[in-house]
């Protein structure tokens, strides 16, 4: 081959390569050179994502990520791909997810308009409201019951930022304690510590199921929002890669599989002790479930 | 460095709804000044009273002093502060317990007790340093000229150690300052609980840790400099 | 009161405690106190060298360190250290990096402004002369450093570079605020689940203190050893 028909040949090797590379950008990139993806998962999200007996994290969206990993899997047609899990609590998983220590966060992560400045959400697997748990001898069942007193909430949830910006604007005069997690919350209504916790109604209700007087506690009547979304997290501005997570997602709700996972939270014992807490899917989670969409507007679905 | 900075958001309403982001940072800079300085107060008190006791001729009494240093330098602080905020009220009797749980600034009172006890331990090694690093003469000149070994300690010893010790006292005020932040994991409010707490509504992270970062070296040059003042004010002339 | 106690919860959960807690406790305090007191001694060696720029620069960065709470920097390199390592390596994005090196980079550079401090007092309890005889025999810098002056420092400094590392034990205890499992941890992530706070919360001070209180008494024998054959 003479040089002269060689050079084309060259060169339209070397356009080739930024071509193929461009193909994979951004996190799918990341996975396929290191071989390896990172979940965030949660200490006490039940039954999203928590530690069961052995100290393992498992739930609902610890499932949900398990798909999507098989997706990429399949996508990057990786042979082996090591799945690392990393914790993260309500204050740390978006920072982290920003600066790429986690891929993925499985949890019970509310997606609104002001986090998707700063990070993405695929297509909602929850929908919850805010409310708040207290214990029945402390004679709370409202919001306005809760004026002048102690109240704890996840520091880093939106359900925090709620909490006082009804404070504000009902003038109930709340001491708002930030919490590290749900558990330290919860542990503070437990142990007198505040009155009630105010956190999406679906983490109240488990954490009270697994508590060790499940009957000694009440859920609030009221709600302080309309039932949110829940989204799996990931970085923003990765269009390929939200791209495969979305896909994977869409399809998984779209199965019977979906409902199969979720009713395996749900509605059946779960671990770490075989509590069961029989909430059947709704009817707006159905519709989410037929027609997948990870937009943050409450009144959507 | 995909990250979005916004130093403009000190001025951004919080969403408390009680002010800008830079209040809520300033409100959390006071908890930290104030909870400092009640636990100083603790702390210097009883520091001094168990340093004595470990200098003075009763067997018992310095027992009692090292045994005091020794439990409180010897369980981190974190510990320390669970200890008092979930196992106290539950290991006492029933009424007393709910009593302390209901009161109004728990986690304020609960830092400042903690933080008070911990940091006697630190000070009462240092004044037990302070006190053996005077000559022994003086110990014997005060009962020579028949003061009793309280007169002793009031009006020679502890005068002359306290301002020996004046140096590592102030890095123990300021260990203790820092110390401060420790208390967020019981909920109290104070300043890089309220960075971080800016952080998580604003998701600016780095303008929050900065502003928080400025904030706490600026108390320290403070007190560095109040501190060179006290000590060449109370300095006695001719003794250096 | 007492009878109250459910000491079973110890019993069955003794194995995470110890096996994954304390390991990651004692591998933290371990590595973090070596990786610091090498660091510590190069910031010792800056700030005593007499060059430009170089002790003022050592200077500010212990100042800078020891003005501001652990707590406040635990959470600074959480979120910095990717970043950190995206800048040192030029990668495109934030490189990965896990919960237990970041704590550890967090430990090492923190703890390195304090080993600094005693490092330095090592190095200056070493009379002049010594230094001065060693470049006589046409000793290099690092070699004066290396065979004369830093061995005799270390050694007259090691009580109190061992009193630092139980506090630096103490301290690893803060990762806590990060949801990190190290023994403290995994003795409130116990706590939480079984809610029996007062055991775990309990038996932890326990453990902590028994550990301490055994590592400062052989600091002491250790103290007064090296004071006699000085």
């Amino acid at each position: 081959m003479r040089l002269r028909r060689l050079v084309p040949v060259l060169l339209a090797g070397l356009a080739a390569l930024p071509a193929s590379a461009q193909e994979l950008t951004g996190t799918l990139k990341k996975i396929k050179d290191t071989g390896a993806i990172t979940l965030g998962y949660r200490d006490s999200s039940v039954p999203f994502s928590y530690l069961d007996g052995d100290q393992k994290p498992v739930g609902y969206a610890m499932d949900i990520c398990y798909k999507v990993v098989d997706a990429v899997k399949a996508h990057l047609k990786l042979d082996k791909l090591e799945t690392k899990l990393n914790p993260v609590t309500s204050a740390t998983r978006i920072p982290l997810i920003a600066n790429g220590t986690v891929d993925l966060e499985c949890g019970s992560t509310t997606n609104n308009v002001d986090r998707q400045k700063q990070v993405a959400f695929t297509n909602t697997h929850f929908l919850t409201a805010s409310r708040f748990v207290a214990k029945k001898a402390s004679n709370v069942t409202k919001f306005d019951d809760l004026k002048g007193k102690t109240v704890v909430s996840t520091s880093g949830t939106t359900n925090i930022r709620q909490i006082n910006e009804y404070n504000t604007a009902n003038k109930l005069g709340l001491t708002i304690l930030p919490a590290k997690d749900h558990a330290e919350a919860f542990l503070m209504v437990e142990t007198g510590r505040a009155v009630a916790f105010v956190m999406d109604d679906v983490l109240l209700a488990s954490l009270a199921a697994g508590s060790k007087e499940p009957d000694a506690y009440v859920i609030s009547k009221d709600a302080i929002s309309k039932p949110e979304p829940y989204g799996i997290m990931l970085r923003k501005d990765d269009a390929p890669f939200k791209k495969v997570v979305d896909d994977a997602t869409a399809a998984f709700y779209r199965s019977p599989e979906g409902k199969t996972t979720y009713d395996k939270w749900f509605t059946k014992p779960i671990p770490p002790r075989n509590i069961n807490l029989n909430l059947p899917m709704d009817e707006a989670l159905k519709k989410a479930f037929a027609t997948p969409s990870d937009s943050p507007d409450p009144a959507m679905y | 460095m995909n990250y979005n900075w916004n130093w403009g958001i000190f001025f951004d309403m919080s969403p408390e709804g009680t002010g800008t982001y830079a209040d809520m940072l300033l409100s959390g800079l006071v908890w930290t000044i104030v909870t400092a300085l009640c636990a100083w107060v603790i702390a210097f008190a009883i520091g001094s009273v168990v340093g004595v006791m470990r200098t003075l001729p009763s067997r018992a009494a310095q027992a009692f002093g090292n045994g005091y240093v020794e439990l409180f330098r010897n369980i981190p602080l974190l510990v320390q502060m669970f200890l008092w905020f979930f196992v106290l009220p539950e290991v006492l009797p029933r009424a007393w317990g709910d009593w302390l749980k209901q009161l109004p600034n728990a986690p304020f009172y609960t830092a400042v007790v903690c933080l008070g006890f911990f940091t006697a331990s630190r000070v009462a090694e240092q004044v037990r340093a302070g006190i053996q690093a005077l000559p022994r003469g003086q110990r014997m000149a005060g009962t020579a000229l028949g003061l009793t070994t309280a007169q002793t300690y009031r009006y020679v010893l502890l005068p002359n150690a306290y301002r020996i010790i004046l140096p590592p006292l102030t890095s123990e005020f300021l260990n203790n300052l820092k110390n401060t932040s420790v208390a967020l994991t019981i909920g109290l409010l104070e300043l890089t609980a309220r960075a971080r707490s800016m952080q998580e509504f604003s998701f600016q992270v780095f303008e929050a840790f900065t502003a928080a970062t400025v904030l706490y070296i600026i108390i320290n040059l403070v007190v560095v400099t109040a501190a060179g003042f006290l000590e060449r004010r109370v300095a006695i002339p001719g003794a250096r | 009161m007492l009878a109250n106690f459910d000491f079973s919860v110890i019993l069955n959960s003794w194995r995470y405690l110890f096996l994954d807690g304390m390991t990651f406790t004692l591998t933290l305090t371990a590595l973090a106190a070596v990786g610091g007191v090498i660091l510590g001694t190069l910031i010792a060696m800056m700030r005593l060298s007499g060059l430009p720029v170089l002790p003022q620069v050592a200077k500010a960065y212990v100042n800078f360190m020891r003005s501001l709470p652990l707590v406040l920097v635990i959470f600074w390199f959480y979120f910095l250290v990717p970043y950190i390592g995206q800048w040192l390596t030029g990668a495109e994005r934030p490189i990965q990096v896990g919960a237990f090196t970041s704590s550890l980079v967090t430990f090492t550079l923190f703890e390195a402004a304090y080993f600094s401090e005693i490092m330095r007092a090592g190095i200056q309890s070493i009379p002049k002369g010594q230094t001065a005889a060693a470049s006589a025999l046409g000793l290099t810098y690092w070699q004066t450093m290396g065979n004369v002056i830093l061995p005799q420092a270390f050694r007259n400094m090691l009580p109190v570079l061992l009193t630092q590392t139980i506090v630096l034990f103490q301290d690893t205890s803060l990762v806590y605020v990060l949801s990190i499992t190290d023994f403290l941890g995994a003795a409130s992530k116990v706590a939480q689940r079984d809610g029996r706070l007062v055991e775990m919360y309990l038996f932890a001070a326990l453990v902590y203190f028994l550990i301490c209180l055994l590592a400062s008494m052989l600091v002491r024998r250790l103290q007064r050893r090296i004071a006699i054959i000085r």
